[in-house]
């Protein structure tokens, strides 16, 4: 950083950064302050339970992601033959298909709330990417099950992967491939995309309401806490 | 006179939804919410998976196919020996059967991609594993030295009498021109059935293999393995992508996947799975750029749904 203000005006100049660092610690700083990164407050709109689906999504991908560590401990097969493994193996469907229950109802949501507006597409976009790739993962993981029903996923799924050519690369009877996808790549796109999603939530906020006006009570700064309800002012 | 600005669009502009929110705030804890997430979502996962478990049916091997079926089995090694099984006529990424490609329109995405997984039945399911016992059945030479014509012509009329034997048992088979036929799928047959043809076909002359395309590809063509699916509602016209074994839950955010297997014309056509890929890749890309997309990003508008969502900060304007 090469200067912080003009000490004969007394005036805060916008900090300089000359090394790359520097820049990209201004970049984040500029355009994710703390505040943001880890607000204390919400637009007064955020008052509904639809919103509670994102972080269900994220606590079930919690649950995921523990689980199946507990399960890459000891392989793909230990919970055929462990009381705990079979047990670990339920919680990790379990939270799979609460992980996309939560996902699909906060999907819906957003689009209803038409929640791409005021520069937001980035964040709508990759939410849908971090949906798709998502089910690419749980469908390895249901490949990987080395039982009856992941037989005949592969028996089954190989056609529609075949047409289009993409199981002469992807093969889902090859239980060595799919498993490294399944544990390494997968998880690392998901991983990556929902914390992208994230960041960007946090960046642009939460879109406020539709036709919201200036004239709506909740933008006017001057109403007393009565008229307006709860909350402060932002 | 310019263009009014359309409120669904996803451009930054100089309005409420763009501008950094300068309204009324509620008081709002990040991290507690994530905790309150986490132990509320910690006790559903932990209650379902104590009380309803999950599904593991045993998988199905070739010693088990081969004891239970034998007739079957026996019916589907002929097919592999004569290139008559769904595998031999798959076509890429297996082999080069013609015409057997799923097309859209003159796309043909599946020849494009070659045969990079190459199958061949006759020798990869049944001669190589004959081949590798202590003490090969001299039908494996006399095959070996047998013209493609002939190999035709046996595997055809062997074919043939199975189908017409009573219950389809080889034991029951009439006399015929049958050349090795019945004695190299009898010897499959018995090698199967003490269990070393799982191991031989999967590791393919290797120690290590993880690769179990060509076990997966010989159980398919059978009527053994398919027929258990159809009892566990998981074949493709029972919706079995969104099914498990059991009563569970399967991938039922595939839904519409799997429904559209069950509609006309996808349903009886020969290019149903790129016809039904090609739709759900779309539909996927519509609903990933629907911002971009006058007319589906207006529906929120016009079917307010919204209004159940604000509709405190609609009570209160």
């Amino acid at each position: 950083m090469t200067a912080d203000g003009d000490p004969g005006t007394g005036i805060e100049a916008e900090p300089r950064f000359s090394t790359w660092t520097g820049k990209a610690r201004g970049w984040m700083l500029h355009r994710l302050p703390p505040d943001k990164l880890l607000p204390e407050d919400q637009p007064s709109y955020v008052a509904s339970w639809i919103y509670v689906f994102g972080m269900g999504a994220i606590a079930a991908l919690v649950y995921i992601i523990v689980s199946g560590c507990v399960l890459a401990l000891n392989g793909p097969a230990w919970y055929h033959v462990s009381g705990l493994g079979h047990f670990i193996n339920s919680t990790h469907l379990w939270s799979v298909e609460l992980f996309f229950m939560f996902m699909v109802i906060h999907l819906w949501g957003k689009y209803w709330m038409a929640a791409w507006r005021g520069g937001r597409v980035l964040t709508w976009i990759t939410g849908m990417i971090a949906f798709v790739v998502s089910i690419v993962t749980a469908f390895t993981g249901y490949l990987l099950q080395t039982n009856f029903d992941s037989q005949w996923i592969a028996f089954q799924a190989k056609d529609a992967l075949n047409a289009v050519g993409v199981g002469a690369w992807f093969n889902v009877a090859n239980l060595g491939q799919i498993l490294m996808w399944h544990i390494t790549l997968l998880p690392l796109a998901v991983a990556g995309v929902v914390a992208l999603h994230v960041l960007l939530v946090r960046m642009h906020g939460v879109v406020p309401p539709l036709e919201a006006a200036a004239t709506d009570a909740q933008l006017q700064q001057d109403l007393p806490d009565s008229a307006a309800g709860e909350g402060k002012h932002l | 006179m310019s263009r009014k600005p359309d409120p669904m669009s996803w451009r930054k502009r100089d309005d409420i939804a763009s501008r950094p929110w300068r309204g009324r705030a509620r008081e709002y804890d990040l991290f507690k919410e994530l905790t309150v997430g986490v132990v509320v979502v910690g006790l559903l996962v932990l209650g379902l998976s104590a009380v309803l478990s999950s599904p593991d049916d045993p998988s199905v091997t070739l010693k088990s196919w081969a004891s239970a079926a034998p007739s079957d089995f026996v019916a589907t090694a002929t097919a592999e020996l004569g290139g008559t099984s769904d595998t031999a006529g798959y076509g890429p990424p297996y082999n080069t059967t013609a015409d057997a490609s799923q097309k859209l329109g003159p796309i043909d995405l599946q020849t494009f991609s070659g045969v990079r997984i190459p199958v061949d039945t006759a020798n990869d399911f049944v001669i190589n594993p004959l081949k590798s016992l202590p003490a090969p059945s001299t039908a494996v030479s006399e095959w070996a030295v047998g013209t493609d014509k002939q190999h035709t012509d046996w595997t055809a009329a062997y074919s043939d009498a199975l189908s017409k034997a009573p219950d389809n048992d080889p034991a029951q088979v009439g006399r015929g021109d049958y050349g090795p036929v019945p004695a190299l799928t009898g010897a499959l047959l018995t090698m199967a059935q003490q269990g070393a043809l799982d191991g031989v076909l999967q590791a393919n002359g290797s120690f290590y293999s993880t690769d179990y395309t060509p076990s997966i590809l010989f159980l398919g063509d059978g009527t053994y393995f398919p027929g258990l699916a159809d009892t566990a509602h998981l074949t493709g016209d029972q919706w079995g992508m969104m099914n498990e074994t059991g009563n569970y839950p399967g991938q039922s955010w595939l839904w519409l996947f799997s429904f559209l297997y069950q509609v006309e014309p996808v349903k009886s056509s020969p290019n149903a799975d790129i016809l039904v890929v090609s739709i759900m890749v779309l539909l996927t890309l519509l609903l990933t750029f629907v911002p971009f997309i006058p007319g589906l990003r207006s529906l929120p508008r016009r079917i307010p749904i919204h209004r159940l969502i604000w509709k405190d900060y609609y009570r209160r304007r």
